[in-house]
């Protein structure tokens, strides 16, 4: 097979980023799309030139690491795939793929493919936990759990923040990143304390981090590589209608901390 | 040089509550002055970030990736074992300690492995506590399932994503000491050398992977919790990134490396299909609880499987080891996997592969049951071969998936240069010669949540540290050896790249030092390593510049590691001329053809010191004594 790849160039945050297109023959249909740029990139060294920089890890469709646009689709045309495990026989040969990086607010680019999802991570800061420290768990079957229940909430821990459905929402909201952390732990019996908490500093941490509204448009589900539900957004807005009643004084009194250490946005 | 493993004497069940009780403690106010850090954020990484930071440490972390939840830890699928016994199914610490021992082969402590058993316990209820979604009975209790190398359950598991799930759980933990301001979590940032001064361990120079600005991070002690070395195969089932820079530095500063040949090849992975491939993807092990390994029994049988009659089947696993079966431990598996091959009755368009088959459970217990227990892999493996594997038999072939060996510890964890500890897989302790199965996370954690808070706080009790500046001639020597490094790499210029050296230098680690080695392959296997790590010096090609993002920097460095590290691995299998676990020396095997040890001469643990580069490394042993449990011949049979 042989493909165009018009892929989306940027030295750095700072200066200007631009589409180059590599041609690229002899791709056997079992490759990888991440097989392909590392194809590419060995051409480009070997001609002396700079290899496209994009985050990739496990290549297994787990880690999270990897991810840009295909043809304007966040991970590419196949469902609940990763681009690491996107094999290139879901395309036509002679197909030209514009390739390029998550474009959200919140996620400033750093080089080519690369940007910057720290923001995820503070939204976990800000209450994505069970507060239970090293030693001070009691048996592993002191509290049941229906499997029923079990199941839900593994639904919504699978998650792999990819950051697919910022890229994707047209708002470039986190909503269903933020939801399905807060459904996971709020499903469980020992998530159940700290859920009014959760939600409020999760929420709060999320619209500080210049992450978009959600206004249940699905293009999130739609991409999202591990296929989770829309349900995770109700079931945080509807913890955090909760809490922002039973804790109308501590929504009131301050910002999460976390807030003033989010210094790296330019 | 002596090597003291530091035992506790008296009887293993008593020896980490003694070893506890001997351990001076630092107080509460005190535990803040002390500063740590710890590199590597998976299991082993995260645990002991989050648990250090609970007791008021002052800690920094760090990763390569762009996030801690990024580690390869979460790769693993099938599940973690502990000695819980709640199928009531005969399972007990001393069980647990008795499998752990015997599937390593007798090449691991007696005393490290008798303390992960009995913490074993402890972890599950951890990581209950902390939300992870374990599999659970319709009653609401926790499921077990079982695993290669033990005939009872003890295998815990959420899906075929466990150590996603343990690793998110530590993940939180790490991420909520950071909200409460006890660990600084440094992302994309690689460690590149260690700090010594005055024999203990003080710091480490680290290169910021944005900027590439080279960095001095000063501590009262340091801890690598980095992984394993098993991209020294180029494919393996590592993620891409993993990489023994960190604890490779560490031993050219002194710590000595165990028992760097005991590798372990995983016998379930999806077989290669073409040389751009850049890593091979594992198949849970859990698979074969369910699923019947079979070859054809007729040579060069290009049949499709389903035109193959059961008659003309060859369940080897079944056939040779009816009492385990297709559960025998991984390294036998491999093996036999192997072995089938080179007769010519491997499957697939390369002849590499085995089929694994689920006919059989889907019609005892339905294609649901059987989704449920393994959907995602199966999909998985669709997704990948374009085959539904709930129609036919998948392939699969043995890849390289751990690595046993790796910086010698003590009973402490502490690495032979004061101050420096070593957990999860970076370190050698608790697998002898071979892992089993869904031991790995368990290992990972205890070493984090259970053992290194109490361990580093004796350290820091009982040792003085010195007031230490940036400025100091031994950390600007460290900092210029890392620079002069660097601009070695990006000023050859050659004509080769990273990659093309990583691919043959694992194709000869592969072919002399994988699933069965032999004393004529391994030394030619050195010599042709020195030589092709020459040419890397002379002819490698790295492009860009340092002081920016820079994949293909990172890369040569760490494959740079990778050439010395590959020499140690091979003049280490040429050392131990026996077969023990996933160490198989042709010269060593039984009339049928299976691993035979040899205690009298080689039970020990082989621990190498650095002498300089292309120098013979010196070799120390530490004697394996066993009073609890005598060595037998493993047999499966």
């Amino acid at each position: 097979m042989k493909f165009t790849l018009k892929i989306w160039r940027q030295r750095s945050h700072n200066e200007k980023g631009a589409f180059v297109s590599y041609p690229l023959e002899n791709v056997s249909p079992e490759m990888s799309m991440l097989e392909c740029l590392d194809v590419l990139n060995e051409t480009l060294i070997v001609r002396g030139e700079e290899p496209v920089a994009f985050d990739h890890d496990c290549r297994e469709g787990i880690c999270g690491s990897c991810g840009f646009l295909i043809n304007g689709v966040a991970h590419g045309p196949e469902r609940a795939t990763t681009v690491c495990q996107l094999t290139m026989r879901h395309f036509r040969s002679g197909e030209e793929l514009i390739i390029e990086p998550w474009r959200a607010k919140a996620f400033p680019l750093i080089k080519d493919l690369i940007v910057d999802r720290r923001s995820f991570d503070r939204i976990i800061e800000a209450g994505g936990y069970i507060s239970v420290s090293t030693g001070q768990a009691p048996d592993g079957n002191a509290v049941l759990v229906g499997k029923d229940l079990a199941d839900q909430a593994m639904d919504a821990a699978v998650c792999i923040g990819c950051g697919a459905c910022v890229a994707a929402c047209p708002n470039g909201s986190a909503a269903l990143f933020t939801g399905a952390k807060i459904a996971h732990l709020g499903i469980l019996p020992q998530g159940k304390s700290e859920r009014d908490g959760r939600a409020v500093q999760m929420v709060g941490q999320m619209n500080a981090e210049l992450f978009g509204d959600c206004t249940n448009i699905g293009e999130c589900t739609g991409v999202c590589p591990k296929g989770i539900s829309l349900e995770v957004i109700a079931m945080m807005n509807r913890d955090y209608l909760h809490a922002s009643w039973r804790r109308r004084e501590a929504l009131e009194a301050t910002i999460p901390p976390a807030l003033e250490r989010n210094t790296h946005r330019n | 040089m002596m090597l003291n493993p530091n035992i506790p004497s008296g009887p293993i069940e008593q020896a980490w509550d003694k070893a506890r009780f001997d351990m001076k403690l630092v107080s509460p106010a005190n535990k803040r002055r002390h500063s740590l850090i710890v590199v590597g954020s998976g299991l082993a990484g995260a645990s002991a970030s989050a648990s250090l930071g609970e007791l008021g440490y002052n800690l920094k972390c760090f990763c390569f990736q762009d996030s801690p939840r990024r580690a390869h830890s979460i790769a693993a699928q099938g599940g973690i074992n502990a000695a819980k016994n709640y199928p009531n199914d005969g399972d007990s610490v001393y069980r647990l300690f008795y499998d752990t021992l015997k599937g390593g082969d007798f090449r691991a402590r007696e005393a490290n492995v008798y303390r992960l058993a009995q913490i074993s316990v402890n972890i599950i209820d951890q990581c209950v506590a902390q939300g992870v979604p374990f599999a659970r009975e319709y009653g609401g209790s926790l499921a077990n399932r079982s695993f290669g190398g033990a005939q009872v359950s003890r295998t815990f598991y959420a899906r075929g994503q466990t150590g996603q799930q343990l690793l998110l759980g530590a993940y939180q933990a790490l991420e909520r000491q950071v909200h409460a301001g006890t660990v600084t979590m440094i992302p994309r940032t690689e460690m590149l050398d260690l700090i010594v001064i005055d024999g203990q361990a003080r710091g480490i120079v680290a290169r910021n992977l944005v900027d590439g600005a080279l960095s001095v991070h000063i501590a009262d002690a340091v801890i690598l919790a980095s992984g394993g070395y098993g991209n020294v195969y180029y494919l393996s089932t590592n993620a891409r990134g993993s990489n023994a820079t960190a604890i490779w530095r560490a031993y050219k500063r002194g710590a000595l490396f165990a028992n760097p040949c005991f590798t372990q090849i995983h016998p379930t992975c999806i077989p290669v299909s073409g040389d751009y491939q850049s890593k091979l993807t594992l198949m849970s092990e859990s698979l074969r609880n369910d699923g019947r390994i079979w070859v054809p029994k007729m040579k060069g049988d290009r049949r499709s499987p389903n035109q193959i009659p059961e008659d003309e089947r060859d369940y080897y696993l079944e056939r040779r080891y009816p009492s385990f079966g297709n559960l025998v431990p991984r390294d036998v598996a491999s093996r036999n996997a192997k072995q089938v091959c080179d007769e010519d009755r491997g499957v697939g368009k390369s002849g590499l592969g085995v089929y694994l088959d689920f006919s059989d459970a889907i019609s005892r217990f339905g294609e649901n049951i059987i989704r449920d227990r393994y959907g995602n892999l199966f999909e998985m493996y669709q997704r990948i071969t374009d085959e539904d594997p709930y129609k036919g038999p998948m392939r699969i072939y043995p890849a390289i998936h751990y690595t046993m060996g790796g910086l010698w510890v003590d009973y402490q964890l502490q690495s032979t240069i004061p101050g420096l500890f070593v957990l999860g897989e970076a370190n050698f302790s608790d697998h002898g010669a071979n892992r089993l199965g869904a031991s790995a996370l368990m290992q990972g954690l205890a070493d984090g949540y259970f053992i290194i808070p109490y361990t580093v706080g004796n350290y820091l009790a009982t040792n003085r540290f010195a007031r230490v500046d940036e400025s100091q001639q031994e950390i600007q020597n460290t900092v210029n050896t890392v620079r002069e490094s660097i601009n070695k790499l990006l000023s050859i210029r050659g004509e080769r790249t990273v990659d093309s050296f990583h691919r043959a230098l694992g194709k000869i680690v592969w072919e002399s030092c994988g699933m069965t080695r032999t004393a004529r392959a391994l030394d030619t296997a050195v010599g042709d390593i020195r030589a092709l790590r020459e040419e890397f010096w002379q002819n490698v090609t790295v492009t860009g510049s340092s002081d920016d993002l820079n994949q293909n920097l990172e890369k040569a460095g760490r494959v740079a590691d990778f050439f010395e590290l590959a020499e140690l691995m091979c003049i280490d299998a040429r050392e131990r001329n026996e077969s023990c676990g996933g160490h198989f020396r042709e010269e060593s095997q039984t009339a049928e053809g299976e691993a035979l040890r040899d205690d009298e001469h080689y039970s020990y643990v082989a621990a190498w010191g650095y002498r300089g580069t292309g120098e013979p490394p010196e070799l120390t042993k530490e004697p394996l004594e066993f009073h609890n449990l005598h060595p037998s011949q493993r047999s499966y049979k």
